[in-house]
């Protein structure tokens, strides 16, 4: 799996109470989405594109179990890669189907807006604009299996567990 | 020990850090934010395969705070009613999941707990492999009863000496976040003679904390605290895990439980972040609250109103204490601990996870400053983006609603 597209970087401990804060519970996922990162930089989730690409610092997604990812996959964002993840918010990207890569030194590779190509299989991350490149762990197979099957909903329905949704609007 | 339960879930005789298992889960707890959560709206599914190990608990909003909420708590209802989920609590007999879990006997050593909550790992007390997962991998541990792990190398966090009277579990967290930061995806294993000085009550507040560690599980030895506990909750035979004499481990932490003084983390996060509460600068307080599945333990009740005893909460400072289950809030009731809160001048809520994620009942507003001693201090955790939460131990957050201002619990003795 290769994903090219435009970066946008963010410092350590990201929580997710400012990836999904606590008031966009109410809100369809649509206005939910719209309140990503709203305390910490408002008026991002209006400038993001489908296919950009989130490149946080240590500990990226810490904190509680909310669906953060499920806003992030609704504003198109196509990959997600960290300096280090927090364990249940990798859980949630793998599950989620957006593909996520840990990678050290990530950020010193990648400026806010330069064209990043990533290659899921062999863990190789490229910085187009500059011609950088650093390689990380890849994703384990297993793991790569479920993010390319679309996640756990399309497993779960393909093996007849849920019933099909009409509207395609559960991601 | 974390190794040997996920292994035997996975019906492997060994494993090593570093392998991919499907493991087959021993007890899953749906929450009443499955039901009515907007971003993955809820599907019932076509078809289980061991609903028997199901629990359904009703913590988050609840009683409801909102028609959303309401009718979250009306699916789920229903949901019980046509799988027969039994262990199902509702509103009358809810709380927040990790003390119900508790003390439904629902946590059993060696066994695999997951629920949709970060702070599972609140049942690592109890000698289990638990932990957080996100509620789209709950959906599918609910039809298919199994989930993944790709399998953590492990921390040896080994406890010596017996806790001083002016420190609680809180303490023996926050000195541990600040001594030795993040656990980085690693499994932290409490072992040592320390263990079974602690209180369950401390036990259960340090694993439940390990979540702002960001350890992959954390999980205590088994001591006969835990047997006599589940036993008066009927559950007489488990199958306690030990760690290995050869056991290997990433790393060792120490902490020595009688050198620590009350601790405090700032505003923010918590790795990093922590140092004595004796260091801090004044800090002016209009909001402490006492409560979540940290700390919210009748135990906590037992501390706050001996503190607030014949004193009153400081003009200009509210103090909120909520309890963490119906049955904790019963106890309490009882042993006269509410009335003692409520005669200094304190609110007890009803039972929910409530003001701990900034949800209802103790919500803060722009600029406010909160201390607590529930989970979290992340910005915008309990509410406005522009308040301020410190995080510390029960007695140190009912020493400082009586003064305003943050407080050592040693200054009032
Ligand atoms: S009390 Fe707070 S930390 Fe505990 S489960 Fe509820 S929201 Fe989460």
């Amino acid at each position: 799996m290769v994903i090219e597209g435009r970066a946008w970087t963010f410092g350590n401990d990201v929580s997710t109470d400012l990836l999904y804060p606590q008031v966009a519970y109410s809100l369809p996922l649509e206005e939910a989405a719209q309140l990503v990162f709203s305390a910490s930089r408002p008026g991002w989730s209006q400038q993001v594109e489908r296919g950009d690409i989130i490149v946080g610092g240590t500990n990226f997604g810490m904190g509680s179990s909310r669906p953060a990812v499920a806003l992030l996959r609704e504003l198109g964002i196509a990959a997600n890669l960290a300096e280090s993840f927090a364990n249940l918010y990798f859980r949630n990207c793998v599950n989620y189907a957006l593909p996520a890569l840990a990678l050290n030194g990530i950020l010193q590779l990648v400026s806010e807006g330069d064209s990043l190509r990533i290659d899921f299989s062999s863990g190789l991350v490229e910085n187009v604009t500059t011609g950088e490149a650093l390689r990380a762990e890849p994703l384990p197979e297993a793991l790569l299996a479920i993010v390319e099957s679309g996640g756990v909903l399309a497993s779960l329905e393909a093996e007849g567990y849920l019933p099909p949704i009409q509207t395609g609007a559960n991601e | 020990m974390t190794e040997k339960i996920l292994a035997r879930t996975a019906g492997r005789e060994a494993t090593a850090p570093g392998d991919i298992l499907v493991c087959s889960v021993d007890r899953a707890v749906v929450l009443d934010m499955q039901f009515s959560s907007t971003a993955i709206p809820w599907r019932e599914p076509l078809k289980m395969t061991h609903p028997d190990r199901l629990a359904v608990i009703l913590d988050h909003g609840a009683p409801a705070p909102s028609t959303r909420d309401a009718n979250g708590h009306h699916m789920a209802r229903e949901f019980c009613a046509r799988y027969g989920i039994t262990d199902f609590f509702d509103i009358g007999n809810h709380g927040i999941c990790h003390q119900v879990i508790a003390e439904r006997g629902l946590a059993r050593p060696g066994e695999l707990l997951l629920c949709s909550d970060s702070h599972t790992c609140a049942g690592g007390a109890f000698n289990a492999a638990a932990r957080g997962v996100g509620s789209l991998e709950m959906i599918q541990i609910i039809c298919t009863g199994t989930t993944w792990f790709v399998v953590a190398p492990s921390v040896r966090v080994e406890l010596s000496g017996t806790l001083n009277d002016a420190c609680e579990g809180k303490d023996v967290f926050l000195a541990l976040a600040g001594r030795y930061g993040s656990a980085d995806n690693r499994n932290l294993e409490f072992v040592g003679a320390g263990v079974s000085t602690l209180s369950l009550h401390d036990r259960r507040t340090i694993a439940t904390q390990c979540a702002e560690v960001n350890a992959e599980f954390s999980i205590f030895a088994s001591d006969p605290v835990i047997d006599d506990y589940l036993a008066a909750r009927g559950v007489d035979e488990t199958a306690p895990v030990k760690p290995d004499a050869n056991a290997t481990y990433d790393e060792t932490w120490t902490l020595e439980l009688d050198s620590f003084e009350p601790q405090v983390a700032t505003p923010g996060k918590i790795v990093g972040n922590v140092s004595p509460v004796s260091q801090q600068a004044e800090v002016k307080l209009d909001q402490c609250f006492i409560g979540s599945c940290a700390n919210g333990h009748l135990e906590d009740f037992e501390i706050a109103a001996s503190v607030l005893e014949g004193k009153t909460v400081a003009a200009g400072t509210r103090l909120i204490v909520t309890p963490a289950s119906q049955r904790v809030y019963l106890e309490a009731v009882r042993a006269g601990y509410v009335a003692s809160i409520m005669e200094a001048g304190g609110v007890v809520t009803s039972s929910t996870c409530g003001a701990c994620f900034g949800y209802h009942m103790g919500v803060l507003g722009d600029g406010e400053v909160c201390l607590t001693a529930s989970t979290r201090n992340f910005k915008g955790r309990m509410g406005s983006p522009d308040s301020e939460v410190y995080m510390a131990s029960t007695r140190t957050v009912a020493t400082s609603a009586v003064t305003g201002r943050l407080t050592d619990p040693r200054a009032l003795r």
